[in-house]
């Protein structure tokens, strides 16, 4: 028996929420998550009286033109929208506002990086388009009950072609997008919240072909984790169907987390025939190219420029500089602390990406809110720099800096450590001055006791005072000690 | 009876109730049938105009559109909203399940 | 004095000579509307106090000069597929029997700060699908110059209403001749403006791209005021257009000589009814005397207005009308249902009528995979045949003129039998609405004693044209004038 080996092939959807006050196509506040109760942000639009009519949210075609310039999307400058029907609970319309034929963007691409290991692909993003979010619906006993706070919520929706030839390209693309969605502020990129939700088109084919065989389509994804997992279940799946002789039917998928495994979404929609027509109640939306080129002075600088950047001015490790760049306030805040220290570029990049996103992760807090303000780290970096305190010291102060939420200095005289009583840093000045002036170190050990005065003098006039001279001391009298044997 | 040179079977009336939900019995389907087939059948007289380098008409009127400033206005009255609800609960609207969701 | 056989010019007169007030008014038309409307039943619902406290308000603005509007304290009624904030609104629908809207559209809002009194809730075809008002889920409406006859649909409520002295004026809503047919059957003066020029929020959409909300009165001069009144920008509706709108009431009087009038050739074919035809003959006549210069033109693709105009409406209706689903309002049928799928099946089964479900049916056969080009999009193509016909004719002519049905107000019954022949009726109204121009409908004589009506078609957004047209030839005619001969 031969054994074919088999290729993956999947293609992306990503469902992201915009970030607008309002919904996409009326004047509810967009906020659901932190409505204080069911059916409270709501209007005859949303809920679908009668008689109620959309009216586009400028904000959103905004966003929708930034993500699409920042994928090297075209942005067409006519596009319209359509109906999408189909009667869900969660559809008040009996249809969803959506773009068909005509999307805001179309063919743009994203580079991550190669499946060899070498360089990076390209993938090619077949469109980005603006529709609005369902309502929210959940069971209780043998009913559904309805929320419709989510229900025209802004929704930019992102297709891939199917370019990804291994599930871990899908996640470093997916990683990506949450990334520059992030930068462009048109997305928080919380997947608890939903925010951000994939759908994989899944299949398989031997290595070597060119075919697309049936896929399947995994809904509702809403982690790196359950994308990464659901589509290298379904991947194997397909390949043990195919290696037993079956076939795979077009059909679309859920995932169960808790068992790991996906299953289909059996419905009474046998064929899904959405009967898209041009929405009559939005005229096409007409974008002139001036407007949509004005947009290119708001794009800021992307994860993957930046990262550039960060490697040719500050000399950092590829991997450092990508993880800074990763996320915008942490490529912010390391771009000032370099401002604002003595020190390296190189040193500030330790200290963030080591002790301080430490402290971040430890408390679970968001790199969007560092509670250490930029200028206290440059000022701590700066203490260690001038030896003021040593390094572990250093580390404790930043953690003492994350709980009070003090400046370094601050917390480094009020607990005396300004005083230079820290060990490490005195006994090294001790040998380095014991090492300096042998003449004196000859004449001490000889029985004049009391050049003693004079190294503690030395060592006081070198650190301005600062030194606890009871500490240098006992570390000139351990020293001499050793030299005595 | 007519005969119509164009035929929609009961069976693709039952089809297009279904989309639309709208519950009918076999036997109105039937009579939906004929009606459907006389109409549709009348409506292919368009097939007699050429329309290749017609375009669809998208817009009737030339009034640019203008865009809604994002500004969230506050809700309306759920309890307003909800007594026209055939049923709610707890602030919620209710309504029987779907089968064969998770 | 009665004061139900005013026009609306005459009662704003006596309202601010005060030798009336709007509450007398207003109880007039209520008193009317009891005893009359059991016969006509133009109604389906009447908001009597409502109406009287609308009418005291008005009152008091007038005694104290505030905000003297046009409009102040004059009773009307609109066709019940316009939401009025907690007063039911059905669609002449079962599936609305209980809908009690919780906001205003725009027009009842500009109707309501401009002090006009509403009186109630007009009787309709389901949907406004329909010609003659009997597919009314309720009850037929009918004609009160024959009450065996239909008025018209499906307007019909609003145009018997406004005919039989139950109210000033009425908002009714054209989708497809549904102000104008039923105003030629009723003997009244009707609008179906550009579209675009009066805002749709907060009417229950038949057909999104063809509904136009137009007045219907008893001349043109009211029809005039009204459409001030009621026409503009709208920031909640995105096809209502950002043009100006002219004073139209006090454009009037202005000479038509000189002007042309375009007689549309293929309206002017076999099947039309000797009366109909004798009387726009003498219309014509009219305004040749009246200066203004006759001439035939072509609108070629004639023939295809109703299959375009149909299918469209299919297409969107069937959309429109899915959020009819027995969740949040409405009728829902619960009893016995396994899941909310046998809800939605069962609710539109009981609260839709067959028309309804006609349409809704074709609507997703034609938009189908498969069938969506050679339906849908094959009409919308030729919608634009259509317009093009129209722009060809406006650089030849001010306005065209054609009846606005073949035929004067049909027997009740007549025609429920056929599906199609009652869309034949249509054929005159419904290519305006694909083009999307404005029309208006004026009495133009009788025909075995029914009214005759005619209708006069002009450039987008050129209502002036048309009522100065209208107005010049009911100052010389007195058809408009004419009473039905009931109460
Ligand atoms: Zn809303």
């Amino acid at each position: 028996m031969t054994s074919i080996k088999y290729e993956t092939v999947i293609g992306l959807e990503i469902h992201a929420e915009l970030q607008t006050a309002s919904k996409m196509f009326c004047g509810c506040s967009a906020d659901y998550s932190s409505a204080p109760e069911a059916n409270t942000n709501i209007c005859p639009v949303c809920t679908a009286l009668p008689g109620a009519m959309p009216v586009i949210n400028a904000k959103a075609v905004e966003q929708a033109i930034l993500v699409g310039l920042a994928l090297n999307c075209t942005i067409n400058p006519h596009n319209t929208f359509a109906r999408k029907n189909y009667f869900y609970p969660d559809l008040p319309k009996g249809y969803q506002i959506s773009q068909y034929d005509l999307p805001i963007a179309s063919e743009g691409w994203l580079d991550v990086p190669a499946d060899s290991g070498k360089g990076t692909q390209r993938i090619i993003i077949r469109r980005a388009h603006l529709e609005e979010d369902t309502a929210k619906t959940f069971h209780r006993g043998d009913h559904a009950l309805i929320d419709y706070n989510r229900a025209g919520v802004p929704l930019l929706e992102i297709v891939t072609e199917p370019d990804f030839r291994s599930v871990e390209s899908a996640l470093a693309y997916a990683t990506k997008i949450r990334a520059i969605l992030r930068y462009l502020g048109v997305n928080a990129g919380d997947m608890e919240k939903g925010i951000l939700r994939f759908e994989a088109n899944v299949s398989v084919r031997p290595v070597g072909s060119d075919e697309f065989r049936t896929r399947t389509e995994i809904k509702n994804l809403n982690s790196f984790r359950a994308l990464t997992r659901a589509s290298t279940y379904e991947v194997e799946r397909q390949i043990k169907v195919y290696e037993n002789g079956g076939q795979i039917v077009q059909e679309t998928l859920g995932w169960d987390e808790a068992r790991g495994v996906t299953v289909s979404q059996r419905s009474k929609e046998h064929a899904h025939d959405y009967r898209y027509f041009p929405e009559p109640d939005l005229p096409p939306l007409e974008l002139s190219q001036a407007y949509i080129d004005s947009f290119h002075a708001h794009l800021p600088e992307l994860p993957d420029a930046k990262t550039e950047r960060f490697l040719r001015e500050y000399g950092l490790k590829p991997q450092d500089a990508a993880l800074l760049a990763s996320e915008r306030s942490l490529a912010d805040y390391f771009e000032t602390v370099v401002k604002q220290t003595r020190d390296s570029a190189q040193t500030v990049c330790n200290w963030l990406t080591g002790a301080l996103l430490r402290q971040v992760n430890e408390l679970g807090l968001s790199v969007d809110a560092i509670p250490v303000p930029a200028v206290h780290l440059a000022q701590l970096i700066d203490l260690a720099f001038d030896k003021t305190i040593n390094g572990n010291t250093a580390k404790s102060v930043l953690v003492e800096m994350f709980q009070s939420g003090r400046a370094p200095k601050e917390i480094v005289e009020a607990q005396g450590l300004g005083q230079i009583s820290d060990e490490g840093v005195l006994k090294e000045m001790v040998i380095k001055l014991i090492a300096d002036n042998p003449k004196e170190v000859t004449s001490y050990l000889g029985g004049r006791e009391t050049l003693l005065q004079w190294f503690i003098g030395q060592i006081a006039r070198a650190t301005k005072g600062k030194a606890n001279s009871q500490a240098v001391k006992q570390l000139l009298l351990d020293e001499f000690e050793k030299l005595k044997k | 009876m007519t005969e119509h040179s164009f035929q929609i079977d009961a069976d693709m009336v039952k089809h297009v109730a279904y989309l639309v939900r709208l519950g009918i019995t076999d036997e109105e389907a039937q009579g939906f049938s004929q009606q459907f087939s006389a109409i549709i059948d009348y409506f292919n007289l368009l097939n007699e105009v050429d329309t290749s380098d017609t375009p669809p008409a998208t817009q009737v009127i030339h009034a640019s559109m203008v865009l809604r400033e994002d500004v969230a206005q506050p809700s309306m009255s759920r309890e307003e909203f909800l007594k026209n609800a055939p049923e709610s609960e707890d602030g919620y609207v209710k309504v029987s399940t779907v089968l064969g969701e998770e | 004095m009665d004061l139900n056989s005013l026009t609306l010019r005459s009662a704003q007169e006596m309202l601010r000579s005060k030798q009336v007030s709007s509450v007398e008014l207003t109880q007039a038309m209520l008193d009317r509307i009891h005893k009359i409307d059991p016969q006509i039943q133009a109604y389906m619902t009447v908001t009597d106090e409502l109406a009287l406290e609308q009418a005291h308000q008005a009152d008091e603005r007038l005694a104290h000069g505030d905000n003297v509007t046009p409009l102040i304290g004059i009773p009307f009624g609109v066709k019940d597929c316009l939401s009025t904030k907690g007063v039911r609104t059905t669609c002449s629908s079962k599936i609305l029997e209980n809908y009690v809207p919780q906001y205003n559209a725009t027009v009842i809002e500009k109707l309501s700060d401009a002090g006009a009194v509403l009186l109630g809730k007009h009787n309709m075809d389901e949907f406004g699908m329909g010609s003659s008002c009997e597919n009314s889920a309720y009850f037929p409406t009918r004609n009160p110059w024959d009450l065996s006859r239909v008025p018209g649909g499906s307007s019909g409520g609003s145009a018997a209403a406004a005919a039989a002295g139950m109210g000033l004026f009425s908002i009714g809503e054209d989708t497809g001749g549904s102000v104008r047919m039923p105003a030629g059957f009723c003997n009244i003066t009707g609008l179906k403006p550009t579209y675009g020029r009066v805002s749709r929020y907060g009417l229950i959409a038949l057909v999104s791209s063809f509904d136009s909300i137009g007045p219907m009165a008893r001349e043109v001069y009211d029809v005039a005021t009204v459409t001030e009144a009621i026409a503009g920008v709208d920031g909640r509706d995105s096809t209502s257009a950002a043009i100006p709108v002219p004073q139209y009431s006090q454009s009037l009087g202005k000479s038509v000589k000189g002007m042309k009038l375009g007689i549309p050739k293929e309206y002017f074919v076999a099947g039309m009814e000797a009366g109909v035809e004798s009387a726009i003959h003498k219309a014509i006549e009219q305004f040749e005397a009246l200066g203004m210069e006759i001439q035939e033109v072509s609108l070629p693709h004639t023939k295809y207005g109703l299959p375009v105009y149909y299918l469209i409406l299919f297409a969107e209706a069937s959309a429109n009308l899915a959020r009819f689903d027995g969740t949040r309002f409405g009728l829902s049928v619960r009893d016995g249902a396994e899941d909310v799928i046998d809800v939605y099946l069962q609710t539109r089964r009981a609260g839709f009528g067959d028309e309804v479900k006609r349409r809704i049916m074709l609507g997703a056969y034609t938009l189908s995979a498969g069938y969506y080009d050679a339906y849908y999009l094959k009409a919308q193509k030729v919608r634009t045949l259509l317009r093009q016909d129209f722009e060809q004719a406006f650089e030849q002519v001010d306005a065209l003129i054609a009846p606005t049905c073949p035929t004067t107000a049909f027997k009740l019954g007549e025609k429920t039998a056929d599906p199609l022949e009652m869309y034949l009726s249509d054929i005159y109204v419904t290519a305006t609405n694909p083009a999307g121009i404005p029309s208006l409908a004026v009495p133009c004589g009788f025909s075995q004693g029914m009214p005759v009506g005619m209708q006069l078609m002009g450039k987008h957004f050129n209502e002036e044209t048309l009522f100065q047209i209208g107005h010049a030839y009911q100052q010389v005619t007195d058809w408009h004038k004419q009473l039905p001969p009931i109460g």
